[in-house]
């Protein structure tokens, strides 16, 4: 399940420093920081970035109903790869064969970070 | 556009082994893949999550809405030009070159929605919530504000009209409301404490703390 939309009086909580939780999963907070961290080094402007977002989530919506569970940082992922293969930054092979090479590691292997 | 797109979007929605570690994995090899060929360092982005997950929150636009009900000559520069209001607390970056402030009052709700992805006044409110950014919320309160609000804990009478400002490429909003008559006597560091986040996106009413009060400051 996605979040109700009709959020609980816990999640209007007043507002505070750490008071939310903005990233519901690690991988999130790295896809954001990734896209983030090219427009702040000018790799791609953010606007072209928010026209692939919005293809991305547009595509989605076609395909699928409003209640269907949703991930948005999915969609901001699909956005970020078409944005490098379409400005020939990296490839989807390039990128296919590092997710299997990712994937193939040992049980238990030591991350690099 | 690319030859992949369609490969691509099954996998993440709904994989046979788990969308959300397969999302993991693929985005491990985009950060390792774009560090190899050094376009971006880990040591960048983790001040980037950082920023976002501790520095930069709605505790930022609840200290300009409580300037805006204590001091006039500043409500009316946030009214004017809200990018340069909110710079005079240091306030600014992505998503805030062009911040509208809009004035709720007795006979006027706003509410603020982004209808084709997620724009939102980052230097003010942080990243959005994950209603915010639902395909129910951004396609219902356009259509349908009065019913969505009230589903939401919001209940405005008929004489109320609501207006939906909807984010585009150039201009986010916030929400500037009410000050309650419950805090007349408050002063602005205490006011903050009134202000939620989902009243400056307006599907909420400023309300005093909770009484363990001591978040915010």
């Amino acid at each position: 399940m996605s979040e109700p939309l009709f959020a609980d009086d816990e999640t209007i909580a007043p507002p505070r420093r750490n008071g939310e939780l903005v990233f519901e999963a690690p991988w999130e907070g790295r896809v954001f920081g990734v896209a983030a961290a090219l427009c702040e080094r000018g790799v791609f402007s953010w606007d072209e970035f928010r026209v692939c977002l919005i293809t991305e989530i547009a595509d989605w919506e076609r395909r699928h109903a409003l209640d269907e569970p949703y991930r948005y940082y999915a969609r901001w992922q699909a956005a970020l790869e078409r944005l490098l293969v379409e400005k020939g930054l990296c490839s989807a092979v390039e990128l296919d064969s590092r997710e299997h090479a990712l994937a193939s590691r040992p049980a238990g292997h030591d991350h690099a970070k | 556009m690319s030859d992949h797109d369609h490969d691509h979007d099954d996998d993440h929605d709904h994989s046979h082994d788990g969308p959300a570690q397969r999302n993991a994995l693929r985005v491990e090899a985009l950060e390792t893949l774009l560090t190899d060929k050094g376009l971006v360092d880990s040591a960048a982005i983790d001040a980037i999550i950082r920023l976002y997950e501790q520095d930069i929150g709605p505790m930022n636009g609840a200290r300009v809405v409580a300037r805006a009900w204590s001091d006039p000559a500043y409500k009316q520069r946030l009214l004017e030009n809200a990018t340069a209001a909110v710079a005079e607390f240091g306030f600014g970056g992505p998503q805030g070159e062009r911040l509208v402030a809009v004035e709720n009052g007795p006979r006027v709700h706003n509410v603020i929605v982004c209808t084709l992805c997620s724009c939102y006044p980052w230097p003010v409110l942080g990243l959005p919530p994950s209603w915010y950014k639902s395909p129910a919320y951004r396609s219902r309160v356009v259509r349908e504000p009065r019913a969505v609000l009230r589903e939401m804990g919001l209940a405005l009478p008929d004489s109320v009209e609501i207006r939906v400002w909807d984010s585009s490429a150039e201009v986010r909003y916030l929400v500037l409301p009410e000050r309650p008559a419950e805090a007349a006597a408050l002063d602005e560091a205490a006011l903050a404490g009134w202000v939620t986040r989902d009243a400056m996106i307006g599907v909420g009413q400023p309300r005093a703390p909770h009484p363990r009060g001591s978040e915010g400051r």
